[in-house]
């Protein structure tokens, strides 16, 4: 299937999905009893946090693709997925820092490892894009992205196990070996919003990365005809 | 409005408005390579005409 056929289709099932998700957050899960409404948050800040991760970790995928291919095509892919993780990555950031201030009277804490190596994993990918607007165009500008996106990788269970590893547990653990700590119709609430953010994030890849092929497509056709 | 409900409307509003932002810098790029193919589109049609 073409490009042309995907992106529409995409975008469809991702507006549906996401309409279903909003519908299931805000009017079937029940209120928790102990947050009240502010627990709803949840089923968008867990989700964006998910997908920032899953963003770079299909950009690393990505970088290693090209560290292996030298495809030019690959070094695309890997750049606009890591822009996706930062964009999901402020987004999760924002949201947490809302919910963090009605649940614990504080924007922000520097006492909390999941915070904080969540910030760190942001502003590491946040100067990928510094590092890589500091070099010309070409193979020795793709390379050095892409190392510097699969060092980033590593960060990622980092941040994602800090939360079990951290001695405060201001930061609720909802997700144990036992199984998810909520009730069913809760879970499936945010089972179908991580669905919808992952289906908004392939949308949203996929419109910026034929963007970027079109805008590099007419720039060699320009040369040919100058 | 209670407190909850300002902070729980503010936080999917941020989401809200995260995507329309996005939207509204790929539109303006989108409008940018359309400029840029009817460039192309005038220069093909001086080159046709002065060949």
């Amino acid at each position: 299937m073409s490009i042309h056929l995907k992106l529409p289709a995409l975008a469809a099932a991702c507006t549906g999905l996401f309409g279903l998700a909003l519908a299931l957050a805000l009017f079937y899960a029940p209120e928790d009893a102990d947050q009240g409404l502010s627990q709803r948050i949840f089923y968008i800040h867990v989700p964006l946090a998910l997908t920032a991760y899953a963003s770079f970790g299909w950009g690393a995928w990505k970088a290693l693709r090209y560290l292996r291919t030298r495809d030019e095509r690959a070094d695309l892919e890997s750049y606009v997925a890591i822009h996706q993780g930062v964009i999901f990555g402020a987004l999760t950031l924002l949201t947490g820092s809302i919910w963090a201030r009605i649940s614990w009277g504080v924007w922000w804490s520097w006492g909390e490892d999941e915070l904080v190596l969540f910030l760190v994993l942001f502003l590491f990918y946040c100067a990928y894009f510094m590092l890589r607007y500091s070099v010309d165009p070409g193979p020795a500008r793709a390379n050095m992205s892409a190392v510097y996106a699969l060092f980033g990788v590593v960060l990622i269970p980092v941040s994602f196990l800090a939360i079990r590893l951290s001695k405060q547990f201001i930061h609720p653990v909802v997700f144990k070996l036992a199984g998810p700590q909520m009730a069913g119709s809760q879970f499936l609430t945010f089972c179908v919003c991580l669905a919808a953010m992952l289906m908004l994030f392939a949308t949203l890849y996929a419109i910026e990365l034929a963007g970027k092929r079109l805008d590099r497509s007419l720039r060699e056709l320009k040369e040919l005809l100058t | 409005m209670t407190q909850s409900e300002k902070y729980t409307a503010a936080a999917y509003l941020v989401l809200f408005l995260g995507v329309l932002v996005y939207m509204v810098i790929i539109g303006s790029k989108l409008q940018r390579l359309q400029r840029q193919v009817e460039q192309l589109v005038e220069l093909v049609k001086e080159k046709r005409t002065d060949g």
